[in-house]
Order: structure tokens, then sequence, then C-alpha cells
């Protein structure tokens, strides 16, 4: 890799680190639920280009499929289907602000503490395309996972339309 | 750019901020949303180790591993927020006290 990234490149970093916190605090601090949902895309986005700028392609493109064509879609559906239409607003009223921002500091300081205090041996970097070699080990060694991951998907679809099929027994 | 540090700076807020909306949110849609930042976070934090530490792709996989298992983590959610909002016409997680002694 250029050892001094290009001016242009070093910008479009700082955007997109900057994209991804400030949009992931709005998720948590915005009142309106529905504001919530759409600030999520924009961390979904940010992280898909911190990726790339990792140089792991291939998931960049998978963290846009799936995290913003599925999961976002998923969430914005549930919300939706789940408040009254009339109601725009979706006010989302917080509580124990006190001890969660507690537990959330302690956290903060002990996952802060563990980054600084860890010697980390920093390996060579390389740019080659990472698509052959994940389809590769996807095959040998990460096989079973692979398969798992499969049946996982399967059985989790399943169990949610047979949990969300409407039923005669309490549908009003 | 070329740090590792920025990058797991960022995966531990987006961590923090994803254990404050699960802590704080009432909503079940945005816990939910909370599990999502944690998973992004940690998922990030797998592709910055891979790229600086570990010289081979194992944690591109893991991250790979774990988009799936959120993917099916957020349809059996969302399945189960909306058996809830069809028994109580609520998703105030308050309300879901019916274990309750």
């Amino acid at each position: 890799m250029d050892p001094t990234p290009s001016l242009f490149a070093q910008i479009l970093f700082v955007i997109a680190a900057v994209v991804t916190v400030v949009s992931a605090a709005i998720v948590v601090f915005s009142g309106r639920i529905l504001h919530s949902a759409f600030a999520l895309l924009f961390t979904f986005c940010g992280v898909a280009a911190l990726y790339v700028f990792l140089f792991a392609d291939f998931l960049a493109v998978t963290q846009i499929l799936i995290y913003v064509g599925g999961i976002l879609i998923l969430i914005i559906f549930g919300l939706l289907l789940t408040q009254r239409v009339m109601d725009l607003r979706f006010i989302d009223q917080s509580h124990q602000r006190i001890g969660s921002v507690l537990l959330a500091a302690v956290f903060a300081a002990a996952l802060i503490a563990v980054v600084v205090g860890t010697p980390w041996r920093i390996a060579s970097q390389s740019d080659a395309p990472t698509v052959e070699i994940i389809g590769v080990s996807m095959l040998t060694q990460y096989l079973v996972p692979f398969e798992m991951a499969s049946m996982l998907l399967l059985v989790a679809l399943i169990g949610a339309v047979w949990l969300a099929r409407p039923r005669r027994g309490y549908h009003e | 750019m070329n740090s590792l540090m920025i990058y797991l700076a960022i995966g531990v807020l987006l961590f923090v901020l994803g254990l404050l909306a699960v802590l704080t949110s009432k909503n079940l849609v945005k816990i939910l949303m909370g599990v999502e930042l944690i998973l992004n976070g940690a998922g990030l934090n797998f592709v910055a180790f891979t790229r600086f530490v570990a010289g081979n792709l194992d944690g591109q996989l893991a991250a790979l591993f774990i988009i799936v298992v959120a993917a099916s983590e957020a349809a059996v959610a969302l399945a189960i927020i909306l058996n809830f909002y069809r028994q109580i016409r609520s998703i105030d997680v308050d309300l879901a006290d019916s274990l309750r002694g």
C-alpha cells in the first residue's frame, strides 16, 4: 500500500468515519424512532466505506446488500407495522438513563484500556482482492461453518414465517 | 487511515452507542437497532484486525458469519415483535410482564 495515502483518500476516510459515528449517535439519541431508522442507513453505509478502506471489497458489498437491502428494510417494515400509522412522531421515551450511562462508561473504559494496553503486532498488509481467497476458504477450511450458516438461515426464516403468521385465536 | 487505533476507536464507539440504545430504550425495534450497532462494531474490529494484525483473511470470514447471524436474528426478532404487538397492541418492553409473579 502507498505509505502516504493521497489527500483525497484521507478526506474521504475522515468523512466516512465521521458519518459512521455521528449517525450512530443520532440512532441512539434521536427521540423519533423513524429518524433513528434512517440514521442507521448512514451508519451501515459508513461501515461499508470503512471496509473499503480496509481492503475488504467483498465484505463491503455484502454489508450494503444484506444490511441496507435486507436488515434495514426489515426494521423499517417492523417499525411501520407496529406503530399507529397516524402517529407519525413515534416518540421513544428512554428510561434508566443514569445506570445505563454508567454501565456504558464502564464498558468503554475497559475496552479502551485493552486497546491501548495491548502491544499490537502490526503484520505486513496485502492489497490483493479478497473474493477468491474468501470463496476458496468457504469451501475448504470453513466448509462446516458455511453449511451451518445456511442451515441457520433456513431454520431462522422458516421459524420467522411460522412465528409471524396470523392465527385465528387472538387476531381480533 | 493507516492506523489500527482509528478503527478500534470507531468500533468501541459503535459498541458503546449500541449498548446505550439497548439499555435505555423502551421501544423493541430500537433495541434491535442497538444490537445491530453492536454487531457492526464487532465486525469492524474483526476486519481491522485481519488487515493490521493477522496477516490472513480469517477475520473477514468471521465478519461475514456475523452478518449471516445478524440477518437471521433480525428476521426472528421482528417476527417476535409482530406477535408481541398483535397481543398487547404496543411494543413497549415494560408491558412484557406476563410471567412476573
